[in-house]
Protein backbone atom coordinates (compact mmCIF):
# COMPACT_ATOMS: atom_id res chain seq x y z
CA UNK A 1 0.00 0.00 0.00
CA UNK A 2 1.10 3.19 -0.66
CA UNK A 3 2.39 6.38 1.77
CA UNK A 4 -0.08 9.07 2.18
CA UNK A 5 0.65 12.00 0.49
CA UNK A 6 1.17 15.19 2.38
CA UNK A 7 0.73 18.51 0.72
CA UNK A 8 3.19 21.79 1.39
CA UNK A 9 2.34 24.92 0.05
CA UNK A 10 5.52 26.56 -1.56
CA UNK A 11 5.92 30.34 -3.27
CA UNK A 12 6.88 28.57 -6.52
CA UNK A 13 5.33 26.17 -8.68
CA UNK A 14 8.19 23.63 -9.94
CA UNK A 15 10.52 24.47 -7.57
CA UNK A 16 7.73 23.47 -4.90
CA UNK A 17 6.39 20.20 -6.95
CA UNK A 18 10.14 19.30 -7.18
CA UNK A 19 10.05 19.64 -3.31
CA UNK A 20 6.98 17.80 -2.83
CA UNK A 21 7.21 15.05 -5.15
CA UNK A 22 10.68 14.32 -3.21
CA UNK A 23 9.63 14.27 0.14
CA UNK A 24 7.05 11.92 -0.72
CA UNK A 25 10.40 9.65 -1.75
CA UNK A 26 11.65 10.55 1.87
CA UNK A 27 14.33 12.64 0.11
CA UNK A 28 13.79 16.05 2.45
CA UNK A 29 14.67 18.67 0.14
CA UNK A 30 13.41 22.46 0.64
CA UNK A 31 12.04 24.50 -2.30
CA UNK A 32 15.03 27.19 -2.35
CA UNK A 33 17.51 23.95 -2.21
CA UNK A 34 15.37 22.49 -5.37
CA UNK A 35 15.24 25.40 -7.03
CA UNK A 36 19.12 26.28 -6.52
CA UNK A 37 20.21 23.19 -7.35
CA UNK A 38 17.81 23.06 -10.61
CA UNK A 39 19.44 26.69 -11.03
CA UNK A 40 15.74 28.09 -11.18
CA UNK A 41 17.25 31.31 -11.66
CA UNK A 42 17.40 33.72 -14.54
CA UNK A 43 16.68 37.07 -16.57
CA UNK A 44 15.39 37.36 -19.69
CA UNK A 45 13.99 39.98 -21.66
CA UNK A 46 12.19 39.71 -25.23
CA UNK A 47 10.88 42.80 -27.09
CA UNK A 48 10.08 40.71 -30.18
CA UNK A 49 8.20 37.88 -28.31
CA UNK A 50 4.72 39.63 -27.50
CA UNK A 51 2.48 38.18 -25.17
CA UNK A 52 -1.06 39.47 -25.71
CA UNK A 53 0.86 42.29 -27.04
CA UNK A 54 3.60 42.72 -24.88
CA UNK A 55 7.01 42.28 -24.56
CA UNK A 56 8.22 38.78 -22.15
CA UNK A 57 9.96 39.11 -19.54
CA UNK A 58 11.05 36.38 -17.35
CA UNK A 59 12.77 35.96 -14.07
CA UNK A 60 13.26 32.09 -14.14
CA UNK A 61 14.72 29.70 -16.13
CA UNK A 62 11.94 27.61 -18.50
CA UNK A 63 9.73 25.43 -17.33
CA UNK A 64 10.23 21.72 -16.59
CA UNK A 65 14.21 22.16 -16.09
CA UNK A 66 14.33 22.24 -12.30
CA UNK A 67 12.94 19.11 -11.89
CA UNK A 68 14.88 17.47 -14.60
CA UNK A 69 18.19 18.89 -13.14
CA UNK A 70 17.45 18.28 -9.51
CA UNK A 71 16.30 14.74 -10.00
CA UNK A 72 19.84 13.96 -12.42
CA UNK A 73 22.11 15.95 -9.57
CA UNK A 74 20.78 13.44 -6.71
CA UNK A 75 20.83 10.38 -8.92
CA UNK A 76 16.89 10.30 -8.83
CA UNK A 77 15.33 8.26 -11.62
CA UNK A 78 12.37 10.28 -13.32
CA UNK A 79 9.81 9.29 -15.73
CA UNK A 80 8.53 12.19 -18.36
CA UNK A 81 6.64 12.07 -21.00
CA UNK A 82 4.50 14.10 -23.54
CA UNK A 83 1.27 13.07 -25.30
CA UNK A 84 -0.19 13.67 -28.54
CA UNK A 85 -3.58 11.99 -27.44
CA UNK A 86 -5.46 13.60 -24.52
CA UNK A 87 -6.97 10.20 -24.10
CA UNK A 88 -3.66 8.54 -23.66
CA UNK A 89 -2.57 11.30 -21.27
CA UNK A 90 -4.93 10.60 -19.15
CA UNK A 91 -4.72 7.01 -18.78
CA UNK A 92 -1.23 7.48 -18.62
CA UNK A 93 -1.78 9.47 -15.47
CA UNK A 94 -4.76 6.89 -14.02
CA UNK A 95 -2.42 4.18 -14.26
CA UNK A 96 0.66 5.75 -12.65
CA UNK A 97 -2.02 7.27 -9.91
CA UNK A 98 -2.95 3.38 -9.19
CA UNK A 99 -0.03 2.43 -8.64
CA UNK A 100 -0.07 4.94 -5.77
CA UNK A 101 2.56 7.50 -6.97
CA UNK A 102 2.22 11.09 -7.25
CA UNK A 103 2.48 12.75 -10.41
CA UNK A 104 3.86 16.66 -11.10
CA UNK A 105 1.95 17.55 -14.11
CA UNK A 106 2.08 21.09 -16.47
CA UNK A 107 -1.05 22.82 -17.69
CA UNK A 108 -2.45 26.16 -18.00
CA UNK A 109 -3.74 28.46 -15.04
CA UNK A 110 -6.41 29.23 -17.04
CA UNK A 111 -8.36 25.90 -16.83
CA UNK A 112 -7.85 25.13 -13.13
CA UNK A 113 -10.69 26.82 -11.79
CA UNK A 114 -9.61 26.12 -7.98
CA UNK A 115 -6.79 28.68 -8.26
CA UNK A 116 -8.22 32.50 -7.69
CA UNK A 117 -10.01 33.84 -10.77
CA UNK A 118 -7.23 36.96 -10.81
CA UNK A 119 -4.27 34.82 -11.25
CA UNK A 120 -5.87 32.85 -14.32
CA UNK A 121 -4.34 34.09 -17.33
CA UNK A 122 -3.77 32.09 -20.37
CA UNK A 123 -0.44 31.14 -18.63
CA UNK A 124 1.02 27.83 -19.63
CA UNK A 125 3.41 26.42 -17.90
CA UNK A 126 2.02 25.93 -14.26
CA UNK A 127 2.98 23.10 -12.15
CA UNK A 128 0.86 21.00 -9.78
CA UNK A 129 0.46 17.30 -8.69
CA UNK A 130 -2.29 15.22 -8.89
CA UNK A 131 -1.78 12.49 -6.02
CA UNK A 132 -4.91 10.24 -6.44
CA UNK A 133 -8.91 10.31 -7.79
CA UNK A 134 -11.56 10.66 -5.56
CA UNK A 135 -14.64 9.18 -7.72
CA UNK A 136 -14.36 10.93 -11.35
CA UNK A 137 -12.41 13.70 -10.09
CA UNK A 138 -9.07 14.64 -9.99
CA UNK A 139 -6.87 15.13 -6.37
CA UNK A 140 -4.86 17.86 -6.65
CA UNK A 141 -1.97 19.44 -4.21
CA UNK A 142 -1.51 22.99 -6.37
CA UNK A 143 2.36 23.94 -4.31
CA UNK A 144 0.94 27.67 -4.92
CA UNK A 145 -2.12 27.14 -2.75
CA UNK A 146 -2.74 26.48 1.07
CA UNK A 147 -4.54 23.80 0.57
CA UNK A 148 -5.76 20.83 -1.15
CA UNK A 149 -8.24 20.93 -4.20
CA UNK A 150 -9.99 18.45 -6.86
CA UNK A 151 -10.56 19.17 -10.36
CA UNK A 152 -13.21 17.38 -12.49
CA UNK A 153 -11.36 15.51 -15.72
CA UNK A 154 -12.73 17.98 -18.25
CA UNK A 155 -10.66 20.78 -17.08
CA UNK A 156 -7.41 18.99 -16.31
CA UNK A 157 -7.59 17.43 -19.77
CA UNK A 158 -8.17 21.42 -21.13
CA UNK A 159 -5.62 22.51 -18.92
CA UNK A 160 -3.16 19.73 -20.15
CA UNK A 161 -3.71 20.62 -23.51
CA UNK A 162 -3.82 23.94 -23.86
CA UNK A 163 -2.46 25.73 -26.79
CA UNK A 164 -0.59 28.58 -27.16
CA UNK A 165 3.00 29.54 -26.39
CA UNK A 166 4.13 27.00 -24.38
CA UNK A 167 1.90 24.19 -25.36
CA UNK A 168 2.11 21.52 -22.64
CA UNK A 169 1.22 18.76 -24.65
CA UNK A 170 -0.24 16.89 -21.44
CA UNK A 171 3.38 17.19 -19.95
CA UNK A 172 3.93 14.90 -16.98
CA UNK A 173 6.54 13.90 -14.53
CA UNK A 174 7.38 11.04 -11.36
CA UNK A 175 9.72 9.58 -9.47
CA UNK A 176 10.60 6.34 -10.60
CA UNK A 177 13.61 5.77 -8.09
CA UNK A 178 16.01 6.87 -5.53
CA UNK A 179 19.31 6.37 -5.10
CA UNK A 180 21.53 5.98 -1.66
CA UNK A 181 24.08 8.09 -3.02
CA UNK A 182 23.38 11.92 -3.09
CA UNK A 183 26.08 14.06 -3.23
CA UNK A 184 24.41 17.49 -1.77
CA UNK A 185 27.55 19.01 -2.04
CA UNK A 186 28.09 18.56 -5.66
CA UNK A 187 24.11 18.83 -6.54
CA UNK A 188 24.65 22.54 -5.00
CA UNK A 189 28.41 23.13 -6.88
CA UNK A 190 26.51 21.68 -10.11
CA UNK A 191 23.84 24.38 -9.42
CA UNK A 192 25.76 27.82 -8.59
CA UNK A 193 27.59 26.98 -11.32
CA UNK A 194 24.94 26.49 -14.23
CA UNK A 195 23.13 29.54 -12.53
CA UNK A 196 26.61 31.85 -12.90
CA UNK A 197 27.08 30.28 -16.65
CA UNK A 198 23.41 31.40 -17.52
CA UNK A 199 23.74 34.60 -15.85
CA UNK A 200 26.75 35.94 -17.15
CA UNK A 201 27.67 33.71 -20.40
CA UNK A 202 24.70 34.23 -23.46
CA UNK A 203 26.81 36.37 -25.81
CA UNK A 204 23.10 37.86 -26.71
CA UNK A 205 21.30 40.57 -25.44
CA UNK A 206 18.22 39.34 -24.29
CA UNK A 207 19.27 36.44 -21.81
CA UNK A 208 21.09 36.60 -18.63
CA UNK A 209 22.60 39.53 -16.70
CA UNK A 210 22.28 41.43 -20.22
CA UNK A 211 19.09 41.55 -20.44
CA UNK A 212 18.55 43.73 -17.04
CA UNK A 213 20.55 46.13 -19.12
CA UNK A 214 18.56 45.72 -22.50
CA UNK A 215 15.22 46.39 -20.18
CA UNK A 216 16.10 49.04 -18.39
CA UNK A 217 17.29 50.56 -22.35
CA UNK A 218 13.76 50.01 -23.35
CA UNK A 219 12.04 51.07 -20.04
CA UNK A 220 13.85 54.84 -20.18
CA UNK A 221 12.63 55.01 -23.97
CA UNK A 222 8.93 53.92 -23.46
CA UNK A 223 7.34 57.33 -23.06
CA UNK A 224 9.46 58.58 -26.15
CA UNK A 225 8.48 55.72 -27.98
CA UNK A 226 5.02 54.85 -26.93
CA UNK A 227 1.62 55.98 -26.21
CA UNK A 228 1.12 56.22 -22.05
CA UNK A 229 -1.25 53.73 -22.04
CA UNK A 230 0.53 51.50 -23.94
CA UNK A 231 4.02 52.30 -21.97
CA UNK A 232 2.21 51.17 -19.04
CA UNK A 233 0.96 47.73 -19.82
CA UNK A 234 4.79 46.56 -20.68
CA UNK A 235 5.69 48.30 -17.65
CA UNK A 236 3.19 46.83 -15.40
CA UNK A 237 3.90 43.04 -17.25
CA UNK A 238 7.47 43.55 -15.63
CA UNK A 239 6.13 43.94 -12.34
CA UNK A 240 3.67 40.97 -12.66
CA UNK A 241 6.23 38.69 -13.69
CA UNK A 242 8.07 39.87 -10.81
CA UNK A 243 5.99 39.55 -7.97
CA UNK A 244 2.93 37.76 -9.04
CA UNK A 245 2.41 34.44 -7.55
CA UNK A 246 5.30 32.30 -7.94
CA UNK A 247 8.20 34.37 -7.43
CA UNK A 248 8.55 34.14 -3.47
CA UNK A 249 8.98 37.72 -3.80
CA UNK A 250 11.64 39.87 -5.88
CA UNK A 251 11.06 37.45 -9.21
CA UNK A 252 12.76 34.64 -7.57
CA UNK A 253 15.77 36.50 -5.65
CA UNK A 254 14.45 36.12 -2.18
CA UNK A 255 14.73 32.29 -3.21
CA UNK A 256 17.62 31.93 -4.25
CA UNK A 257 18.89 34.10 -0.87
CA UNK A 258 17.46 31.46 0.57
CA UNK A 259 18.78 28.71 -1.23
CA UNK A 260 22.37 30.14 -0.78
CA UNK A 261 21.80 30.78 3.03
CA UNK A 262 20.93 26.89 3.17
CA UNK A 263 23.86 25.40 0.97
CA UNK A 264 26.27 27.99 2.98
CA UNK A 265 24.94 25.97 6.52
CA UNK A 266 24.88 22.50 5.50
CA UNK A 267 28.67 22.58 3.99
CA UNK A 268 29.86 25.29 6.78
CA UNK A 269 30.84 28.13 4.09
CA UNK A 270 30.84 32.27 4.83
CA UNK A 271 31.43 32.96 1.86
CA UNK A 272 28.02 31.46 0.21
CA UNK A 273 25.99 32.84 3.92
CA UNK A 274 27.70 36.09 2.63
CA UNK A 275 26.67 35.93 -0.90
CA UNK A 276 22.96 34.96 0.47
CA UNK A 277 22.91 38.18 2.23
CA UNK A 278 24.20 40.59 -0.34
CA UNK A 279 21.06 38.54 -2.64
CA UNK A 280 18.86 39.69 0.07
CA UNK A 281 20.12 43.54 -0.29
CA UNK A 282 19.47 43.20 -4.07
CA UNK A 283 16.41 41.67 -4.28
CA UNK A 284 14.90 44.49 -1.94
CA UNK A 285 16.27 46.68 -4.81
CA UNK A 286 14.36 44.43 -7.28
CA UNK A 287 11.57 45.50 -4.60
CA UNK A 288 12.03 48.77 -4.95
CA UNK A 289 12.11 49.21 -8.55
CA UNK A 290 8.86 47.65 -8.61
CA UNK A 291 7.44 49.78 -5.53
CA UNK A 292 8.46 53.03 -7.39
CA UNK A 293 7.04 51.02 -11.26
CA UNK A 294 3.57 50.90 -9.66
CA UNK A 295 3.45 54.22 -8.39
CA UNK A 296 3.80 55.76 -12.02
CA UNK A 297 1.05 53.22 -13.17
CA UNK A 298 -0.97 54.69 -10.35
CA UNK A 299 -0.55 57.82 -11.40
CA UNK A 300 -1.91 56.61 -15.03
CA UNK A 301 0.37 58.98 -16.61
CA UNK A 302 3.56 58.86 -18.45
CA UNK A 303 6.60 61.15 -16.84
CA UNK A 304 9.57 60.65 -18.76
CA UNK A 305 11.57 61.84 -15.47
CA UNK A 306 9.93 58.96 -13.36
CA UNK A 307 10.58 56.07 -16.02
CA UNK A 308 14.22 57.33 -16.42
CA UNK A 309 14.28 56.91 -12.85
CA UNK A 310 13.00 53.59 -12.94
CA UNK A 311 15.62 52.73 -15.57
CA UNK A 312 18.38 53.69 -13.29
CA UNK A 313 17.08 51.72 -10.37
CA UNK A 314 17.03 48.66 -12.60
CA UNK A 315 20.40 49.26 -13.56
CA UNK A 316 21.58 48.87 -10.08
CA UNK A 317 19.95 46.15 -9.73
CA UNK A 318 21.63 44.76 -12.60
CA UNK A 319 25.57 46.07 -11.72
CA UNK A 320 24.77 44.47 -8.65
CA UNK A 321 23.92 41.37 -9.94
CA UNK A 322 26.64 41.32 -12.09
CA UNK A 323 29.09 41.99 -9.84
CA UNK A 324 27.57 39.23 -7.06
CA UNK A 325 28.08 36.49 -10.07
CA UNK A 326 31.29 37.57 -11.13
CA UNK A 327 32.13 36.58 -7.55
CA UNK A 328 30.31 33.27 -7.49
CA UNK A 329 31.64 32.17 -10.68
CA UNK A 330 34.97 32.28 -9.10
CA UNK A 331 34.00 30.19 -5.57
CA UNK A 332 36.73 27.57 -5.31
CA UNK A 333 35.20 24.32 -4.03
CA UNK B 1 13.30 41.90 3.11
CA UNK B 2 12.66 40.74 6.75
CA UNK B 3 9.41 38.78 8.13
CA UNK B 4 8.09 41.77 9.52
CA UNK B 5 8.46 43.60 6.10
CA UNK B 6 6.28 41.09 4.30
CA UNK B 7 3.15 43.23 3.14
CA UNK B 8 -0.20 41.89 4.11
CA UNK B 9 -2.14 44.58 1.34
CA UNK B 10 -5.54 41.90 0.97
CA UNK B 11 -5.91 41.62 -3.23
CA UNK B 12 -9.46 42.41 -3.70
CA UNK B 13 -9.55 42.39 -7.67
CA UNK B 14 -11.81 39.79 -8.40
CA UNK B 15 -14.00 37.42 -6.02
CA UNK B 16 -12.44 34.85 -4.07
CA UNK B 17 -9.07 36.65 -3.59
CA UNK B 18 -8.16 35.38 -0.65
CA UNK B 19 -5.25 33.20 -1.32
CA UNK B 20 -2.27 33.91 0.91
CA UNK B 21 0.76 32.82 -1.18
CA UNK B 22 3.93 31.97 -0.15
CA UNK B 23 7.10 34.58 -0.26
CA UNK B 24 10.71 34.53 1.58
CA UNK B 25 11.75 36.78 4.21
CA UNK B 26 14.54 37.33 6.72
CA UNK B 27 13.72 36.72 10.38
CA UNK B 28 14.98 38.27 13.73
CA UNK B 29 18.20 35.74 13.68
CA UNK B 30 18.98 36.57 10.19
CA UNK B 31 17.41 32.79 8.85
CA UNK B 32 15.51 32.89 5.76
CA UNK B 33 11.47 31.34 6.02
CA UNK B 34 8.36 31.22 4.08
CA UNK B 35 6.07 33.67 5.16
CA UNK B 36 2.55 34.09 3.57
CA UNK B 37 1.43 37.28 2.06
CA UNK B 38 -2.27 38.05 1.33
CA UNK B 39 -0.68 40.46 -1.47
CA UNK B 40 1.37 43.96 -2.08
CA UNK B 41 -0.03 46.82 -3.14
CA UNK B 42 2.70 47.26 -5.65
CA UNK B 43 1.71 43.72 -7.45
CA UNK B 44 -1.97 44.57 -6.55
CA UNK B 45 -1.88 47.80 -8.84
CA UNK B 46 -0.15 45.76 -11.58
CA UNK B 47 -3.20 42.82 -11.68
CA UNK B 48 -5.83 45.09 -11.07
CA UNK B 49 -4.29 47.50 -14.52
CA UNK B 50 -3.83 43.90 -16.27
CA UNK B 51 -7.84 43.38 -15.76
CA UNK B 52 -9.10 47.25 -16.00
CA UNK B 53 -7.31 46.97 -19.79
CA UNK B 54 -9.43 43.56 -20.51
CA UNK B 55 -12.39 44.80 -18.93
CA UNK B 56 -12.05 48.40 -21.60
CA UNK B 57 -10.92 46.24 -24.52
CA UNK B 58 -14.13 43.93 -23.70
CA UNK B 59 -16.61 47.01 -23.23
CA UNK B 60 -15.55 48.47 -26.46
CA UNK B 61 -15.71 45.39 -28.24
CA UNK B 62 -19.50 44.61 -26.87
CA UNK B 63 -20.33 47.89 -28.65
CA UNK B 64 -19.32 47.15 -31.65
CA UNK B 65 -21.11 43.79 -31.45
CA UNK B 66 -24.54 45.00 -30.52
CA UNK B 67 -24.17 47.93 -33.28
CA UNK B 68 -23.24 45.19 -35.94
CA UNK B 69 -20.17 46.30 -37.37
CA UNK B 70 -18.73 42.90 -35.98
CA UNK B 71 -20.09 39.71 -35.10
CA UNK B 72 -20.01 38.02 -31.57
CA UNK B 73 -16.90 36.24 -31.96
CA UNK B 74 -14.19 38.90 -30.60
CA UNK B 75 -16.36 39.46 -27.85
CA UNK B 76 -16.29 35.97 -26.56
CA UNK B 77 -12.45 35.64 -27.73
CA UNK B 78 -11.88 38.73 -25.55
CA UNK B 79 -13.92 37.64 -22.72
CA UNK B 80 -11.74 34.20 -22.78
CA UNK B 81 -8.58 36.44 -22.47
CA UNK B 82 -7.70 34.81 -25.70
CA UNK B 83 -5.90 36.97 -28.55
CA UNK B 84 -6.66 36.09 -32.22
CA UNK B 85 -3.09 34.15 -32.73
CA UNK B 86 -4.38 31.86 -29.73
CA UNK B 87 -8.07 31.39 -30.94
CA UNK B 88 -7.00 30.56 -34.28
CA UNK B 89 -5.14 27.41 -32.49
CA UNK B 90 -7.54 26.77 -30.67
CA UNK B 91 -9.94 26.70 -33.59
CA UNK B 92 -7.46 24.94 -36.19
CA UNK B 93 -8.02 27.83 -38.63
CA UNK B 94 -5.28 30.57 -39.91
CA UNK B 95 -5.55 33.61 -37.87
CA UNK B 96 -6.83 35.47 -41.37
CA UNK B 97 -9.71 33.11 -41.51
CA UNK B 98 -10.82 33.73 -37.95
CA UNK B 99 -10.81 37.51 -38.64
CA UNK B 100 -12.68 36.70 -41.34
CA UNK B 101 -15.13 35.17 -39.18
CA UNK B 102 -15.00 39.29 -37.30
CA UNK B 103 -17.45 40.13 -40.37
CA UNK B 104 -21.00 39.80 -39.22
CA UNK B 105 -21.77 38.73 -42.32
CA UNK B 106 -19.11 35.78 -42.73
CA UNK B 107 -20.31 34.86 -39.24
CA UNK B 108 -23.72 34.63 -40.19
CA UNK B 109 -22.92 32.16 -42.90
CA UNK B 110 -20.86 29.90 -41.06
CA UNK B 111 -21.46 26.20 -41.08
CA UNK B 112 -22.41 24.34 -37.80
CA UNK B 113 -19.75 22.64 -37.67
CA UNK B 114 -17.48 26.12 -37.34
CA UNK B 115 -19.91 27.11 -34.75
CA UNK B 116 -19.99 24.15 -32.73
CA UNK B 117 -16.30 24.38 -32.49
CA UNK B 118 -16.13 28.13 -31.34
CA UNK B 119 -18.91 27.41 -29.08
CA UNK B 120 -16.38 24.71 -27.44
CA UNK B 121 -14.04 26.33 -26.84
CA UNK B 122 -15.39 29.09 -25.09
CA UNK B 123 -17.22 26.43 -23.10
CA UNK B 124 -20.91 28.18 -24.15
CA UNK B 125 -23.65 26.62 -26.74
CA UNK B 126 -23.82 27.14 -30.08
CA UNK B 127 -26.88 29.41 -29.37
CA UNK B 128 -25.56 31.26 -26.81
CA UNK B 129 -22.91 32.06 -29.38
CA UNK B 130 -24.71 33.10 -32.27
CA UNK B 131 -27.88 34.15 -30.40
CA UNK B 132 -25.80 36.85 -27.95
CA UNK B 133 -26.55 39.81 -29.80
CA UNK B 134 -30.41 38.98 -29.56
CA UNK B 135 -30.41 37.94 -26.11
CA UNK B 136 -28.95 41.35 -24.82
CA UNK B 137 -30.92 43.50 -26.75
CA UNK B 138 -34.16 41.50 -25.31
CA UNK B 139 -32.41 41.92 -21.63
Amino acid sequence: MSKEYIHHQHAHCESGVTSNLLRHEGINISEPMAFGIGAGLFFGHLPMLKVNGVPGTTYRIWPGAIFKRVAERLNISIKAERFRSPDKAMQALDNVLATGKPVGILGSVFYLPYLPEAFRFHFNAHNLVAYGKQDQDYLISDPIMEDVATIAPADLVKSRFAKGTPEPSGYMYYVTGTSKEMDMAKAIQQGIKQTCFFMLSPPIPWFGNKAIFLLANRISAYPKKLPPRKAALYLGNVVRMQEEIGTGGAGFRYIYAAFLQEAGQLLKRDDLLEYSTELTSIGDDWRNFAYHAARILKARQSDIVSYDELSELLRKCGTREKDLFKKMEKLKW
Amino acid sequence: MTVNEVPQDKRDIKPGDNLKKVVYAVDKDGNYTGVNSAGWEAENVAIKQAWDEIDENLADTEKQVLAGTLSPLPYFMLKNLMDVALLARYAGKWQWQVKRHFKPDVFNALDTAMLDKYAQIFNITKEELTGYVKDKKST
